[in-house]
């Protein structure tokens, strides 16, 4: 008897997203990224193509984050400054993306200008030849406003913006699409939101692919499986043909992961639970482990020891 | 999976004999696919179409138990969204039999310490693998015996020597160990050894063709404790494979596959062993070997299994009676939450980090969010207020505060008429308790 495989037939596939430009593009970037594109569930060769491995975006704050000390101790003193911590990230540590978020311009916190957050963003540009993203604090109304300062200031270099949600889209759109960037719509794990948002912005002029969906996920042990389903869900509804599900999907790992207690209490703390270096480290590239399973196409990262296991698992399972 | 009616009718006789006590054959295929009727009261069906129609009927992927309570296989989804996953993967660590019986004993020690407790649910490694690889019998028998006596979780025997094998078998036997590994060369005494002492045994081959060949000659031995192992060794492979058996068993009833599958982990880094672990817990797996056995690398491949595992339609709940956190006294106080389990353990972490003892009542949403709960009508104030009369906190603080979720502040002034307790508004997300509860005390 002969085995005959079960191959599925999509319909169609996710699209293609370019973050950066270089300079013949009209920006400074010394390469451009593309994201998308996959043909066929992740990492299934054998049915169809992904044409552009899943990217890592390493995360840089303009201030001083109050992460745990096994990730700063990594980044010596460069997290006092923005430019030489994107510069690490790159060279050293191999990002392919810089994700920078501007916590200073939180009204309740340093309050920064508009115009101190668009020259940061200049100077990060400057430091390093990767494409950006660039998202805001947790303040709506600040948000919009430093967005279209950094979004004019670096007009041509097709930053990837964030961040664009259902009660507040329209003047970050607005900011994407008059100095050619590319947006973030974030929904809050739910598919027919992300579905409208994705929608809402396309109506107000903004290509499919300048979009990136961001679904919220959860970290690992709380509520990840929550965003793997959804995940699962948008993929399987782009191969299948639903344009408004078919832009590629950001993750914010870092974030998320780090938040957890498991990847921050020591082991005296909880000794049930090993030592902390490990189980931080696997805490964060788990969660991104699981997110790749399900089609992530850029994952926004923090500590760089979780980068190199997430990169390897990336080349182990983009090997043909 | 349930035939229907005409799959079914393909398969009789087609004598209209009514000897069944249905009047036609079609008739009576309507009656076996609504369960009215047993296919024995037919006297003619045949024996092939008997054993068509008894393995239609059979769950796509045949569920198989061993040890201390593992069962793996009977998945029936290849999306846990379309329902659920049923069975956790299996994770067992690996233990050579080329290390001294000191060392045997210091991985015991190791594996049998794998337990973990976190958001009020308890994980355990499932099992043992005892790996031949000294090429001597008596030895391997003898670590297969020190491990037995060394733990009470499940065992895996892995030897492709049948004498080997049966040496550190049959002591073990009661202890329904997996045993493997069953190959194109030594299967007919494998499977022997494994039907005689009723354990199942893990089929392997290298690659897809050369598996099916190889479960139907088991088969043919009239035993069917199987566990597969297609033989590849790279997660990309591995991945595939898992896939392609998933998929046969469940979308085409492909019964050579109807099998759980094992995988094991290629990656020689540890760190990088549990990455490559968690693509097949996710991805299918029902057993899962390892290297590592160090807690701080176990505990995140048990959560994301965990996780992944979950039903979907049933949210983990916590009990909803008053909790408390810390040496709670009669200053301490009051937080309202839902029963939502990942929502209750969230509030609990940062009351916990507050340093400050505190109660905390979860309302019974049905396993709901805050706002999830709040938007169904399942977080209201006179349902909290009763919940508050029911579990006596009025007894055991001084006080009359009472702490509500930021998101429904909107029903404080209700809460607090019908409660006549003081409703002080919390922070909207779990993170702002810490510093909420400096400003309380």
């Amino acid at each position: 008897m002969s085995v005959t495989l079960v191959k599925e037939r999509y319909s169609s596939k996710v699209g293609e997203v370019v973050l950066g430009a270089t300079s013949d593009q009209g920006g400074t970037r010394t390469s451009t990224v593309t994201v998308g594109g996959d043909s066929t569930l992740p990492f299934l060769h054998f049915e169809g193509e992904m044409q552009n491995r899943p990217v890592i975006a390493m995360e840089v704050n303009d201030i001083v984050p109050s992460w745990n000390d096994t990730i700063k101790a990594q980044f010596g003193d460069t997290l006092s400054n923005p430019a030489a911590w994107a510069k690490k990230c790159v060279d050293e540590y191999g990002a392919d993306l810089v994700y920078l978020k501007l916590i200073g311009a939180d009204p309740e916190g340093e309050n920064r200008s508009p115009e101190d957050c668009a020259r940061i963003v200049k100077e990060v540009l400057s430091a390093v030849g990767v494409p950006l993203i660039v998202a805001g604090c947790d303040d709506d109304e600040k948000n919009n406003e430093i967005m279209a300062a950094i979004a004019e200031a670096a007009t041509g270099e097709n930053l990837l913006l964030g961040l664009a949600e259902q009660d507040n889209y329209k003047s970050i759109a607005a900011a994407a699409m008059v100095h050619k960037h590319t947006l973030i719509a974030r929904s809050p794990l739910d598919i027919n939101i992300c579905k409208q948002l994705n929608i809402l912005i396309n109506e107000m002029g903004l290509p499919l692919n300048k979009i990136v969906i961001d679904p919220m996920i959860g970290g690992l042990g709380f509520g990840i499986e929550y965003a793997y389903s959804i995940m699962e869900r948008a993929r399987l509804g782009a191969l299948a043909n639903d344009k408004m599900l078919s832009m590629p999907m950001i993750c914010t790992v870092g974030y998320e992961a780090n938040r957890c207690k498991e990847a921050n209490a020591s082991v005296d703390e909880f000794p049930g639970w090993g030592d902390l270096q490990d189980r931080g480290v696997l805490w964060e590239a788990i969660t991104a482990s699981a997110m790749l399973q399900v089609g992530a196409s850029i994952l926004v990262m923090r500590n760089p020891a979780a980068v190199s296991l997430v990169k390897k698992n990336i080349a182990d399972l983009m090997s043909k | 999976m349930a035939l229907t009616g005409l799959e079914i009718y393909k398969q009789l006789p087609k004598k209209n004999c009514g000897e069944c006590g249905v009047p036609t054959c079609l008739a009576f295929a309507m009656a076996l696919a609504s369960g009215k009727a047993a296919l024995d009261t037919c006297p003619y069906v045949t024996a092939a179409a008997r054993e068509a129609l008894d393995s239609a009927a059979a769950p796509p992927i045949k569920a198989i138990k061993f040890g201390n309570g593992s069962v793996i296989g009977d998945e029936n989804v290849l999306f846990r969204h379309d329902k659920t996953f049923y069975h956790p993967t299996t994770l067992i660590i690996r233990l050579s039999d080329t290390l001294s019986d000191e060392e045997v004993g210091v991985k015991l020690q190791e594996i049998n310490g794998l337990e973990f407790d976190r958001v009020g649910l308890h994980y355990s490694i499932d099992g043992v693998a005892v790996v031949h690889e000294s090429g001597d019998a008596a030895r391997y028998a003898k670590v297969a015996g020190l491990v037995a006596a060394g733990t009470d979780k499940s065992l895996l025997l892995l030897s492709s020597d049948p004498i080997a094998l049966k040496a550190a078998l049959v002591p073990v036997a009661s202890r329904k160990p997996l045993i493997g590994e069953a190959t194109a060369d030594n299967y007919e005494a494998m499977v022997n050894l494994a039907k005689e002492n009723s354990v199942p045994i893990i089929i392997k081959a290298e690659g897809l063709e050369a598996l099916d060949d190889l479960v139907v000659k088991a088969q043919a031995l009239d035993y069917k404790e199987f566990v597969l192992d297609p033989g590849s060794r790279t997660a990309v492979q591995t991945l595939e494979n898992l896939t392609h058996l998933r998929r046969l068993s469940i979308k085409k009833k492909f019964r050579p596959f109807g099998y759980p599958v094992i995988a094991y982990t290629s990656n020689s880094e540890p760190l990088d062993e549990i990455m490559e672990a968690s693509v097949y817990v996710a991805k299918y797996a029902s057993v899962v070997v390892l290297n590592t056995s160090v807690k701080s690398h176990i505990l995140p491949l048990m959560t994301i299994r965990q996780n992944l595992y979950t039903d979907p339609q049933k949210p983990i709940q916590v009990e909803p009676i008053l909790h408390s956190v810390g040496d709670v006294n009669e200053d301490s106080p009051l937080y309202i939450t839902t029963n939502f389990s990942l929502t209750y353990y969230s509030v609990e972490g940062e009351v916990e980090t507050s340093k400050i003892p505190s109660y905390i009542l979860p309302i019974d949403t049905d396993g709901t969010s805050v706002l999830t709960a709040y938007a169904a009508g399942k977080f209201e104030p006179e349902k909290i207020a009763e919940a508050m009369n029911a579990c006596g906190i009025a007894d055991k603080v001084k006080h009359r505060n009472v702490i509500i979720p930021g998101y429904v502040a909107v029903i404080s002034g209700k809460l607090s008429e019908v409660s006549g307790w003081k409703v002080v508004v919390g922070p909207r997300e779990s993170s702002g308790i810490v510093s909420f509860s400096k400003s309380i005390s």
